[in-house]
């Protein structure tokens, strides 16, 4: 038909369209991640890579477990709800980076427009190695955080102005950290 | 310190979109301004702006080759943008950037550009030599037919396109507009009315720019500029600017009735950091000067020199204008905290990814692009008329 | 088609191994723990909250924050009782190393612990172009960092100020309510260090957990209700000035 020989020209142009479009099929069916669609409009394996970071808090019932006495002692006292690592930190020691494969040229290629983010170093806990020692908190700063006085704080939180309170020796030196109270044992 | 005034909430003190967020919708306006002159031609028969038709379709499409330049800087990683082609969140405005993109490109810019110029490009590829001749060729795309039947289909169906064109050239800037109009977070933006003041403030950006390059280009190729055309491109700007200008000082007078929770905050903002910029570049300088330089050509008779300089004139500030207006929204929307009790200020690296310097370059680039593409595609008529006479 | 036991019994133990490897790596395969059993929340309490900063420090630590950003951070307010909508808001870098004392002058202070809010309906997660934000079927908003591609849209979206972009992986970053401890029956790093239990981790799902009582017994709200977010940090004791 006379119309296809004169219009032949944008056929050829729709052509490229279709060619287009048939590799983009190809291609992303290989590109999207399999796991993507899973849950929702993202990759559901993301959410185990989140949940698969190492935690750095043991959390106090790992600490209760072989720290009996403290915990003990703690429970009868005014820092009962205080946990371990409120006070002690998350303690824990970074290990040496495991060695990396060489990057590939693909990598590298990429590398020269995006940094890639390193990797975070694993740790290993005290939990895990008692070997990992923790540095004893100086009651001298630690206590002032939540005890010195302050109009911004709830009226029934004990308080006290270190101007005033025993100016001079660390808290330690007269209060038991973890049952703190003076009239309840906690005197050291 | 460092810049904050009042609070604000953390992890808003440094702002997170820059001038490139900036340009993008400027430079997208340009494109769908140029283009809106050019169906004025072409489906609104208006024969006075013949002239610029191939210069204005020629600019939108170096203007587009460019847009997606500021936003690749942008990326945190822009090796990932595929990800908007292979799993595009239905969800999101800024999804459909990709495949509105590839359409405007494709789908209406190259195919309306390629039917306009076909019957030249199939000639220069018969008379031209070496490596211009090879690109010639590849642009015909193996196919020779320019005869009667064919020029004619090719009339119809560039039509279609640029009719098919105006609602996807709305699309292509519209869809900017309502990435911000859409983000109840932040009462800067959330509007319905900002895919609307986007699209005719681009349309502005647009006709003014292709008017100034038009006359600018000519200068340079020591031809006389057809008056007739410019006086009517200055028309047109007059009017859609006035719609634009209204559309704005709906937006203002709306904010300041209702004087919602954020008010306070916002008017605080553009009476001191937004001053300049806002006050005195966009609305002073950039609206109303050229309103009146406009409204000025429009009902007093002026010789041809004085209308020249006004038209050039009008149009600079008509684009300052509207690039402030979109500095002002990208900009000003994150200057202030969204608890409305602060501000923080914007610091412009010089020669950084999203810089000062970078974002010359790429306000310059289209221009670059523009010179390439007039060499290959010459938009006058004299030089057509020339390839005719050779080939045919 | 006919399949003979033979080959079922082929067919079946190939067909787990094949099930499991697809299920490895989601949080179905950790030990006990079912996405579907909880929808997770938390409760922050305004009157026990003493300004420590411990939970911003435990959650630095924690998760890595990169200097400067904050996945939680607390705020004080100054309130005067004859200008409640212009309270005075400080949050020295975050509230990290607690507050300068204050003096008693007559007006209102209180301390107001601030996180992602993991909203049920998050405008966070729907502008996100590719999908690498998303909530979590057991109710934690959280960024695929191998899928984002660091375009900021979600961090303009969030009402709260709660998200950022890491400034080394150039990716979103946010609070992820320590999704690898709770799904470890753990709790967050801030409530774990919270000395007062002005934040409590919540399960809505879990019949047993101490919020149903709280939510019934206490004035509670969330921050922001007019946007009607959807979120998930309850407040209890919130005066109306907070922002």
């Amino acid at each position: 038909m006379s119309v296809f020989k004169d219009a032949g020209h944008l056929f050829r142009f729709a052509g490229l369209f279709v060619l287009a479009f048939l590799i983009f099929l190809v291609v992303r069916h290989y590109v999207v991640p399999k796991s993507f669609g899973e849950y929702g409009h993202y990759r559901g394996a993301a959410m185990g890579e989140i949940a698969a970071h190492p935690a750095k808090f043991a959390g106090h019932e790992t600490c209760e477990g072989c720290h009996t006495e403290e915990a003990t002692k703690k429970q009868a006292g005014k820092h009962a709800q205080v946990n371990c690592e409120a006070c002690h930190g998350a303690i824990y020691r970074r290990l040496p980076a495991p060695e990396q494969p060489k990057p590939n040229l693909y990598e590298r290629f990429v590398a020269l427009v995006v940094k890639p983010a390193p990797p975070d170093p694993p740790l290993l806990r005290h939990a895990e190695d008692p070997t990992v020692k923790p540095e004893l908190p100086d009651t001298a700063v630690l206590c002032a955080r939540c005890h010195t006085a302050s109009a911004a704080k709830p009226k029934g939180f004990p308080q006290v102005d270190p101007a005033e309170h025993y100016p001079g020796p660390p808290c330690g030196s007269c209060h038991q950290p973890h049952s703190p109270a003076m009239d309840g044992g906690g005197v050291k | 310190m460092n810049g904050v005034e009042g609070f604000m909430y953390p992890n808003e003190v440094g702002l997170q979109w820059s001038v490139l967020i900036v340009l993008y919708p400027f430079i997208t306006g340009l494109v769908a301004g140029a283009f809106i002159l050019a169906s004025l031609e072409r489906v609104f028969r208006v024969e006075a702006v013949k002239p610029t038709y191939r210069l204005a379709l020629l600019t939108a499409l170096s203007f587009l080759l460019v847009a997606p330049l500021p936003l690749q800087l942008h990326l945190g990683h822009p090796e990932r943008s595929p990800e908007m082609y292979f799993t595009p969140h239905s969800t999101s405005a800024m999804a459909m950037f990709g495949y509105v993109y590839l359409w405007y490109l494709m789908a209406v810019l190259v195919l309306e550009i390629w039917l306009d110029y076909r019957r030249e490009i199939v000639l220069l590829s018969q008379t031209s030599r070496g490596l211009l001749r090879l690109v010639y060729r590849v642009m015909t795309l193996g196919s020779s037919n320019i005869s009667e039947r064919a020029l004619a289909i090719d009339e119809r169906a560039g039509w279609i396109v640029t009719l098919i064109g105006i609602p996807s050239a709305f699309l292509l800037h519209g869809y900017v507009g309502f990435i911000f109009g859409s983000i109840k977070a932040n009462p800067w933006w959330s509007s319905p009315l900002m895919p609307v003041v986007f699209i005719f403030s681009a349309m502005v950006s647009g006709i003014a720019g292709v008017m100034l390059l038009y006359m600018g280009i000519t200068k340079l190729r020591k031809q006389s500029i057809d008056m007739a055309c410019v006086d009517s491109i200055a028309m047109y700007l007059f009017y859609i600017f006035i719609i634009d200008f209204s559309l704005e000082m709906l937006d203002l007078v709306h904010r300041i009735y209702e004087a919602d929770e954020s008010f306070r905050s916002l008017n605080f903002m553009v009476h001191t950091r937004l001053y300049f910029s806002h006050i005195v570049i966009q609305i002073f300088l950039g609206t109303i000067t050229p309103l009146i330089l406009l409204f000025v050509t429009q009902v007093v008779k002026l010789p041809e020199m004085a209308r020249k300089r006004i038209y050039a004139i009008a149009g600079s500030l008509a684009l300052i204008g509207i690039f402030a207006m979109r500095w002002n929204v990208v900009i000003g929307g994150q200057l202030f905290s969204k608890s409305f009790l602060g501000y923080t200020t914007y610091k412009m690296g010089l020669v950084t990814k999203e810089g000062l310097l970078v974002a010359i370059a790429l306000t310059l680039l289209p221009l670059v692009f523009l010179w390439v593409l007039v060499k290959l595609l010459p938009p006058w008529p004299e030089k057509s008329a020339q390839a005719v006479a050779v080939g045919g | 088609m006919n399949i003979s036991r033979r080959q079922i019994l082929i067919l079946l133990p190939a067909a787990a191994v094949a099930w499991k490897s697809v299920l490895a790596g989601s949080p179905e395969d950790a030990p006990n723990y079912k996405m579907s059993d909880h929808w997770w929340s938390m409760l922050i309490d305004i009157s026990k909250c003493i300004g420590c900063g411990n939970c911003v420090r435990a959650c630095q630590t924690e998760n890595d924050v990169p200097e400067g950003n904050f996945r939680t951070w607390v705020e004080r307010y100054h309130v005067s009782d004859e200008n409640m909508t212009e309270p005075e808001v400080i949050s020295p870098k975050g509230g990290k190393d607690g507050f300068p004392v204050a003096q008693e002058d007559g007006k209102k202070y209180f301390f107001v612990p601030k996180m992602c809010n993991h909203c049920a309906d998050s405008p966070c997660t729907q502008v996100c172009p590719v999908g690498a934000t998303f909530i979590s079927p057991d109710g934690v908003v959280l960024v695929d960092q191998k899928y984002c591609l660091g375009c900021a849209y979600c961090v303009q979206a969030c009402p709260y100020g709660c998200r950022y972009i890491h400034p080394q992986k150039e990716v979103a970053d946010k609070c992820t309510l320590c999704y690898h401890r709770i799904t470890q029956g753990l709790t967050t790093a801030c409530c774990e260090a919270c000395p007062t239990g002005a934040r409590q981790l919540a399960d809505l799902k879990n019949p047993k957990d101490p919020i149903h009582e709280f939510l019934k017994t206490h004035n509670v709200q969330v921050l922001k209700p007019q946007m009607a977010t959807g979120a998930k940090v309850f407040y209890n004791d919130l005066d109306g000035s907070v922002r």
